[in-house]
């Protein structure tokens, strides 16, 4: 688990296929398409519909267990992992569905990453390791200058560089939790994926962290399309260029109640649950 | 990790000397605690905590108490033989007692630890991808069955494995012998002597043939071992190299087997326990040899567990002491391996990282 440092000269990073094309580089678009998701025979979601714009922040808010996490899980096929999950519907990115075959599940995932509500970085592996980590994961060849290179920009996006520049050979878990989860956002940007799903990236994090992380992605946003899961109501309006407001009644499926600009969300909502929520009225 | 080598800052909170307690504002000052003021935390354990912790250091202790039990029963029956023979007893290959001839083991414990490598060599590998593959790849109902199998497989008797090891297996077996002979011949391990020619009646009864079929025995112990350690990989870093576009071969690479190294070298010593004991699959397999080569595909085989089981019912006061002697080297060999694997794996990552 030591050695990373690939040798042979080979492609750049983010080309997995030997054809490179613009489809799979650069912020892309995302379109859910009248989703529905089941654990078992149990209905969580139901008739979701969202476009997610290259480029743009998504906010999904709502209460707790309305289907928010089940449904970014359904964006990058992490969902097919829970065993007897199931889904209906379409995602398509670029316009291509990610579930029907045309691209393979790895790249699906390689170009729509994810960052957890509770960081994960790879205990085993050296903070530099960590960040390269998806590279030798997916398979991707890079030299060694070009690694050093994509572990201090990811690290400098993730605004973690200044802080770990001289500990980049300490194990990964000997960063604070703040720490840890900026590292696992440049574990994530160092594939170059062109859509980044995070679940509340925030809610184990100091206000500190939390501000850097808010920085980190609307830096990131021109490059990365982004669809965020978030319970702060202030995070979803200092971050987010769009909001989606899902709601699941008693023993209901959840579904999108509400969804447009993020400043209409808050501040002229259309209907009243969406208003209710936003002022902290339920949820 | 906290013990800091030089005197550390540290805060303490001192009151405000003689201000209203209920408004009083409590000042942070610092100051520079020495080593000597460090606390030791005192803990008080109440009565049924302290009952149960009794009771547990008593069955804790009970292992090693049983542990110097053997170990000197063995040393005490074995001391006679040992005076007699002296160095000897590490270096002379003939095994005489009974007439008074030199004893020693040094050719039934090379025997010994190679039979107990070559099922190592075998099993260890095949253990491993066994229990990835049940871990990792197979469906959950094939898993199920699989598990359940290699349960099954653990339980049965070393007497059947090595009868149909002896009737089935060595027949096949000693072809791919006289392949190892004919191809690898180069190589010690595989030289058979050229006067005997490389006839198939060369090859049975080897400590290759015993450590194959050792080697059968150990996988289920192994494979239960690795499969229970991989199957507690974290799920969020499996989560997280899957949303990285990892393969799954990339998961099991950088999550499942750094986090299971331990349990690779746990399984993989307890399987050298069983390895370098196993006495009666051996026993049927093996024709004794009491002088060392390198061949292991060459008849001619040993092991101090076999030589016990075979002399002790025809051995004289001496011959007993010597068996008892060479049951102390066994015991010795296996309490110092396994404490060298528990050390590795003391020293890797067991069980799940530090919360945080
Ligand atoms: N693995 C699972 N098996 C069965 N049901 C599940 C599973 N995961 C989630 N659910 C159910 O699906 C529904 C939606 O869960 P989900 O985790 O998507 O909610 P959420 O909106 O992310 O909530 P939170 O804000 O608390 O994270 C819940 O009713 C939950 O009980
Ligand atoms: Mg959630």
């Amino acid at each position: 688990m030591t050695d990373l440092q690939i040798t042979t000269p080979v492609p750049t990073v983010g080309s997995s296929t030997a054809v490179v094309d613009d489809e799979t580089r650069g912020a892309a678009g995302l379109t859910a398409k009248n989703v529905a998701c089941w654990f078992g025979t149990k209905k969580v979601l139901e008739g979701v519909g969202l476009d997610m714009a290259p480029g743009q922040v998504t906010a999904l808010i709502g209460p707790s267990g309305c289907g928010k996490s089940t449904f970014l899980r359904t964006l990058n096929r992490m969902h097919e992992l829970v065993p007897g999950a199931t889904l209906a519907g379409e995602i398509l990115i670029n316009g291509v569905d990610i579930y029907r075959g045309a691209i393979p599940v790895t790249d699906v995932r390689r170009r729509i990453g994810m960052v957890f509500q509770k960081p994960n970085p790879f205990p085993a592996m050296t903070v530099a390791e960590n960040v390269v980590s998806g590279l030798k994961l997916s398979g991707l060849k890079v030299t060694k200058s070009e690694r050093e290179d994509l572990i201090e920009s990811c690290l400098t996006k993730a605004g973690l560089w200044n802080e770990v520049k001289n500990r980049l050979g300490d194990p990964g878990r000997a960063l604070s939790g703040g720490q840890q989860q900026r590292l696992c956002i440049a574990r994530s940007l160092a594939v170059s994926p062109q859509v980044l799903l995070m679940d509340e990236p925030c809610s184990a994090l100091d206000p500190t962290s939390t501000r850097r992380i808010e920085q980190t992605i609307s830096e990131i946003s021109e490059s990365v399309t982004i669809v965020i899961v978030t319970h702060n109501m202030q995070q979803a309006q200092r971050v987010s260029d769009r909001c989606a407001f899902f709601l699941a009644a008693e023993n209901e499926p959840g579904r999108i109640i509400e969804e447009g600009p993020t400043k209409d969300i808050f501040t002229n909502p259309r209907d009243s649950r969406t208003e209710d929520y936003v002022n902290g009225r339920f949820g | 990790m906290f013990n800091s080598r030089s005197p550390s800052r540290q805060w303490t909170v001192r009151r405000r000397a003689k201000a209203d307690p209920v408004t009083s504002v409590t000042d942070v000052v610092e100051t520079n605690a020495l080593e000597k003021d460090r606390v030791t935390p005192v803990v008080r354990r109440g009565k049924v905590d302290r009952v149960y912790r009794a009771v547990a250091t008593l069955s804790g202790s009970i292992v090693f108490v049983v542990m110097a039990l053997i170990g000197g029963f063995l040393l005490y029956r074995g001391i006679d033989a040992l005076r007699l023979s002296g160095w000897g007893f590490i270096t002379e290959s003939q095994w005489a007692p009974d007439m008074g001839g030199a004893f020693g083991i040094a050719a039934v414990l090379p025997y010994t630890v190679s039979i107990a490598l070559v099922a190592l060599f075998l099993a260890v590998p095949i253990s491993v991808a066994t229990a990835l593959f049940i871990t990792e790849y197979a469906p959950r109902r094939l898993r199920r069955f699989l598990t359940a199998t290699i349960d099954l497989l653990a339980a049965v008797p070393s007497l059947i494995y090595g009868l149909w090891g002896l009737f089935y297996l060595q027949p096949r077996l000693i072809t791919l012998s006289k392949w190892l002979a004919d191809n690898l011949g180069f190589i010690p391990f595989f030289k058979v002597n050229e006067d005997f020619g490389t006839s198939l009646g060369v090859f049975p009864s080897s400590t290759f043939v015993a450590g194959v079929i050792v080697s059968l025995m150990v996988i289920p112990i192994c494979t239960s071992v690795m499969r229970e350690v991989f199957g507690q990989a974290p799920p969020g870093e499996r989560e997280g190299a899957m949303a990285l576009g990892g393969t799954r071969w990339g998961v099991v690479r950088d999550v499942v087997l750094p986090f299971g190294r331990g349990g690779i070298i746990g399984g993989s010593m307890l399987g050298l326990g069983r390895a370098l004991g196993e006495t009666i699959a051996v026993t049927l397999i093996i024709s004794p040899s009491f002088d060392a080569k390198w061949s292991i595909v060459e008849q001619g085989s040993n092991s101090i567990a076999a030589l016990i089981a075979l002399k002790f019912s025809e051995s004289t006061e001496t011959g007993i002491s010597a068996l008892m002697a060479a049951g102390l080297a066994l015991f010795v060999i296996t309490l110092i391996v396994n404490t060298a694997a528990s050390s590795v794996v003391n020293r890797s990552r067991s069980g799940s990282a530090t919360e945080i």
